[in-house]
């Protein structure tokens, strides 16, 4: 590391210095003699705006800038899993072991283990054609994932050697001969800038749907495995709690979840309780297939604005090993402001509410990395990653720009709502305002996979609660008498919706996940009631009393602690349903 | 020796720009001494090459450019701690102010403090109980959670805190039902106290108070009133929680926060932000606002391997009752979770006027239930709230329709609502109701509902607990 600066201003999180000549944008630096990390993120002449990733306070003009000479990288291989992070990809355990429970400065640990070996198994011969993107070897990281060695994306060439064995991350596990003649040596350990989508073949378009086990987003409100969702929502309406659901139960194969900006104690919260959480599909731990991503709202501002990048970066990755990947994004807002402050710093010209101009691209960019992909390599591998972002919009306010700019780009949207939360309506998500794009992608597979009625029931139930929305104003004003049997049967079948099939108790063991079948067969049992019901209102003088006494309904009620593979018990209900009913037809 | 500059350039409200300074540091405490020869002091807010931008701590009158003079003191701005500052009183800067000694300090700690990791956190999860039913039973505080307070001018928030402070203890319940006190409720319990901005008479309550219950004894008290320097109120709860941290994790006590009242303090901000001219967010406030107030609020927990723990209880009046503007907003995307007072309830006349719908503790579910309080805790707490809901809803539908137009059902949750206000709400100031008698007196009130209606509570639990 050679002295190349000298610093001339310290402000906050920002640093600028002098005699910067051969700096280059995005470059990482060393900044004063306590070495703390920064990015160069400005030029102008020989000077340059560097963001300082750690606590500057005690730095002052006069001090050294050490060049590294590299772009903000994060290390790729075998390790990544189990693994939590700070927003610069530093192991928070080993930050823990160097300077205790607080983190100090200066700390300079390695983002992967390089002591620790892998048993590598070549799954590609001497001689054999390779490009960049290929798979070259496997090593068994957890016993749910095989991380698979990849060619570099920049490399091509003949295998000239490939070995099995044991090896560190930084051994040479094969050597490659380019066109040129050259001679690459691989190891398993890569490394890429954060700020640059890695390379696919190309994207495809998203037509499977990511299933969380929670209702009223599966049902109501589909997200593609490779799609971009957000969940704006006021404090206390349950952000954190669905992306944590979605964390723990989406049927991604690895999970990337970034805790961005968010509170100490509920980081301390997911890191304690995934590694004990069992996946309800495979019985293996869920940590076994997560990285995490922490850097909460009281650590360094532009180390959260980095960790965003950190996350999506090693999320490619493993999509590029042909994993279906999910990364949530808890919450995007705080990344926003982390940008609006070192902005303001910088003393640019500020757009709408003080955040950069540059904040719709900056989102557009950062969303853009999801997508279903064919993998690079000759492979023919498919890989996915579906990204979920947290908006936290202040008051709740939705026009507001990051909410704005965020709703411009992802396809899927879960309006929580803070009246919904305060009724202890979970999970709130408003079925009214909330919308998806995504259900003419994933048509075909409900209709091949679950069932062809599910789509038409799905339409029914969401128009009629639509419905009961607009006959509450008027019961309202003029009370349930006024209304016909038609219309009081689609309050009661609102309700039941409501009550029975998107509240949903994600504390609970059995609540917390349900599989799409299963949603089909619950939400079939209380349509079935409004379809079998129609034909006996009409006309007479219909006593709703009896209808709501019939026994059956009690047990549509607890429809939900059927079993996961009681399909003949829900058709023995739509079956009793229909002739209770029947039976209340005047003789 | 440090040197001296004389070179005052300008001087704009609280900051003072000095020129031709070397080896400055950011964060650096400035001292400067008037043409009369009082000595004011600062810290550098921003170092640059020959210049120094510093942020005073007390009012700028009388510096002049010509004449006063600026020492540099190559250190920042440290809080010597002791386990002798309890029972003491402090002015917002950390200097005694009720005539005692000087404290002898143990440790000179940066009072900005750093972050702590969130895997050296250990989870809060032991039931704090305060003796409200609002927030035992339906918004439970636990040990090591940060849980603020949304009041609005005039209402009854020093007298809450004040019990709080007085009745808060870790208890368990055990399978009969018996409550038992945990540890760490007497010689290991603490209570650091930072008012910011606030009037004499409230820092005074809150001094009569602790000293009335013989608290004081337990206490460390930083005090900035309303007429002390506006800046110092950046500083004064960086003070409280840097002792705060001392007294837990060196000294393994058990220390409940109470800061009050945030509002001024964000408003401190801003008149430095607006000083220096920076580029405004939401009404205002700088752009940091959120990142500022997390560094307050985040110092709170319980740490792996250490005895003690933080519990904060920072108080702030919504401008206008708004909980949409930005100190209360920002506040509850830090906290875990909010106590909102109403401006109805207090008056009708109900004391405590917590207003449970919008209030909330992020960190109850693993506090309370089978060990911790009691198996139907959960159950009673979401039915109550579900009811009162729904009971507050029939009220407004009965302002419109009149009551005849109500049906049978609705009527029992308008009953429900207004017993759940009047009973359940309302307690007197001096009542520590404990965790049983919240629940037993909760099962009472959902008597009054229709039976069919109760689908949020356990059919088992209400033939045990439905007496």
């Amino acid at each position: 590391m050679e002295k190349q600066g000298t610093i001339i201003k310290v402000s906050g999180p920002l640093v600028v210095a002098k005699n910067m000549e051969g700096a280059r944008m995005y470059e990482v630096v060393r900044v004063s003699d306590h070495k703390l990390i920064g990015e160069i993120i400005g030029i102008d002449g020989d000077k340059a705006s560097i963001q300082v990733y750690e606590e500057t306070s005690g730095v002052g003009p006069g001090e050294p800038v050490y060049s590294t000479g590299e772009t903000m990288t994060v290390e790729l291989g075998p390790g990544l899993l189990q693994s939590i992070y700070d927003g610069i990809q530093r192991p928070l355990p080993l930050i823990q072991k160097q300077s205790g429970s607080y983190i100090k400065r200066g700390i300079d640990v390695p983002g992967l283990d390089r002591e620790k070996r892998w048993e590598f198994k070549a799954v590609k011969n001497n001689g054999d054609r390779v490009v960049g993107g290929d798979i070259i070897g496997e090593v068994e990281e957890t016993s749910l994932i095989t991380h698979k060695i990849m060619v570099p994306p920049s490399i091509s060439g003949t295998i000239k050697s490939i070995k099995n064995g044991s090896f560190n991350i930084e051994e040479t596990i094969a050597v490659i001969t380019d066109e040129n003649g050259n001679e690459n040596n691989v190891m398993m350990l890569q490394k890429w800038p954060i700020r640059n989508p890695r390379p696919v073949k190309e994207k495809a378009v998203p037509n499977r749907p990511l299933v969380s086990g929670t209702r009223i987003l599966d049902t109501m409100f589909p997200l593609a495995k490779g799609g971009a969702g957000c969940i704006p929502g006021p404090f206390g309406a349950g952000k954190t709690v669905t992306q944590q659901t979605l964390a723990k139960y989406c049927d991604a194969q690895i999970i990337v979840y970034i805790g961005c900006g968010e509170r100490g104690n509920e980081m301390t919260d997911v890191l304690m309780e995934f590694p004990e959480l069992e996946d309800p599909n495979t019985g293996e731990k869920l940590m076994k297939r997560t990285v995490m991503v922490a850097n909460t709202s009281n650590m360094p501002v532009a180390a959260r604005e980095a960790s965003i990048y950190t996350g999506v970066t090693i999320a490619e990755y493993f999509r590029d090993m042909g994993y279906s990947v999910a990364l949530m994004a808890d919450s995007t807002s705080r990344w926003a402001e982390a940008l609006r402050e070192m902005s303001g710093r910088l003393e640019e010209m500020p757009g709408e509410e003080g955040y950069p101009a540059y904040l719709g691209s900056r989102t557009a960019q950062f969303y853009e990395r999801s997508g279903i992909v064919k993998c690079l390599g000759t492979d023919g591998n498919e890989g996915s990653l579906t990204i979920i972002g947290a908006v936290s919009p202040p008051g709740g306010d939705l026009s507001e720009p990051v909410t704005q700019n965020t709703l411009r780009v992802t396809k899927v949207f879960w309006g929580l709502d803070a009246k919904l939360a305060y009724r202890r309506h979970f999970p709130a998500v408003n079925w009214l305002s909330s919308y998806t794009l995504y259900m003419d992608n994933i048509k075909d597979y409900w209709d091949k996979e679950i069932s062809p009625e599910f789509a038409q029931l799905r339409t029914e139930a969401l128009g009629l609660l639509q419905e009961e929305a607009k006959l509450e104003e008027i019961v309202r004003l003029v009370g349930t008498e006024a209304l016909s049997p038609k219309e009081r049967l689609t309050l009661e079948t609102a309700k039941s919706l409501r009550e029975d099939f998107l509240f949903q108790n994600a504390f609970d063991k059995v609540d917390a996940f349900t599989p799409l079948k299963k949603q089909y067969w619950m939400l079939k049992s209380i349509m079935n009631v409004n379809h079998v019901a129609q034909r006996v209102i009409e006309g007479e003088d219909f006593n709703f009393d009896e209808l709501l006494k019939l026994p059956v309904m009690e047990r549509i009620v607890n429809a939900k602690n059927l079993g996961a593979n009681a399909e003949d018990d829900y058709k023995k209900l739509w079956e009793d349903t229909e002739r209770e009913i029947l039976s209340l037809r005047k003789a | 020796m440090q040197k001296e500059y004389k070179t005052i350039r300008s001087i704009a409200g609280p900051l003072v720009m000095i020129e031709g300074v070397e080896g400055v540091k950011y964060e650096e405490l400035v001292d400067i001494t008037t043409a009369s020869g009082e000595i004011r002091s600062g810290k550098v807010l921003e170092a640059r090459e020959g210049m120094a931008v510093v942020q005073m701590f007390e009012n700028t009158q009388g510096v002049g450019a010509f004449g006063s003079k600026a020492r540099f003191l190559g250190k920042t701005l440290q809080l010597g701690v002791s386990k002798d500052m309890l029972g003491r009183i402090f002015d917002g800067r950390g200097r005694p102010i009720d005539g005692g000694a000087e404290i002898i300090p143990e440790d000179k700690i940066d009072i900005n403090g750093n972050p702590l990791n969130p895997t050296a956190r250990d989870y809060p999860d032991d039931f704090y109980q305060t003796g409200i039913s609002t927030i035992d039973a339906m918004n439970t505080l636990v040990r090591g959670q940060k849980l603020p307070i949304f009041s609005g001018a005039g209402l009854p928030h020093a007298r809450l805190a004040a019990q709080i402070a007085r009745q808060a203890k870790v208890v368990k319940v055990d399978d009969e039902g018996n409550i038992k006190e945990g540890e760490g409720n007497d010689e290991n319990f603490a209570v650091v106290f930072a008012a910011m901005g606030v009037t004499f008479e409230e820092a005074e309550y809150f001094t009569s108070e602790f000293k009335k219950t013989g608290a004081i004894e337990r206490s460390v008290l930083f005090i900035n009133t309303a007429d002390d320097p506006v800046v110092e109120r950046i500083a004064t709860p960086r003070m409280a929680l840097t002792a705060a941290e001392y007294l837990a994790f060196e000294k393994g006590m058990h220390v409940l926060v109470i800061l009050t009242d945030l509002t001024n303090y964000c408003e401190a901000l801003r008149e430095v932000s607006a000083a220096r001219k920076e580029v405004p967010g939401r009404r205002g406030y700088p752009g940091y606002l959120y990142t500022d107030l997390a560094t307050l609020y985040e110092r709170a927990g319980r740490v792996q391997g250490k005895a003690g723990s933080i519990t904060q209880i920072p108080i702030l009046t919504m401008p206008e009752d708004d909980i949409t503007h930005p100190i209360p907003d920002l506040t509850g995307y830090i906290t875990e979770g909010q106590i909102v007072l109403a401006r109805d309830l207090h008056k009708q006349g109900i004391y405590p006027n917590i207003n449970v719908l919008p209030s909330l503790s992020r960190l109850k579910d693993k506090g309370i239930g089978k060990g911790k309080t009691r198996e139907d805790h959960a159950g009673v707490m979401n039915q109550m709230f579900a009811a009162y809901a729904r009971g507050k809803e029939v009220r407004e539908l009965a302002v419109i329709l009149g009551e005849a137009a109500l049906s049978e059902a609705d009527l029992k949750f308008l009953k429900f609502a207004n017993e759940f206000e009047n009973r359940y709400v309302k307690q007197s100031e001096n009542e520590d109701r404990d965790i049983i008698k919240s629940l037993t007196l909760g099962w009472e009130l959902l008597k009054i509902l229709p039976r069919n209606e109760l689908k949020r509570v356990k059919p088992e639990h209400i033939e045990k607990y439905m007496k």
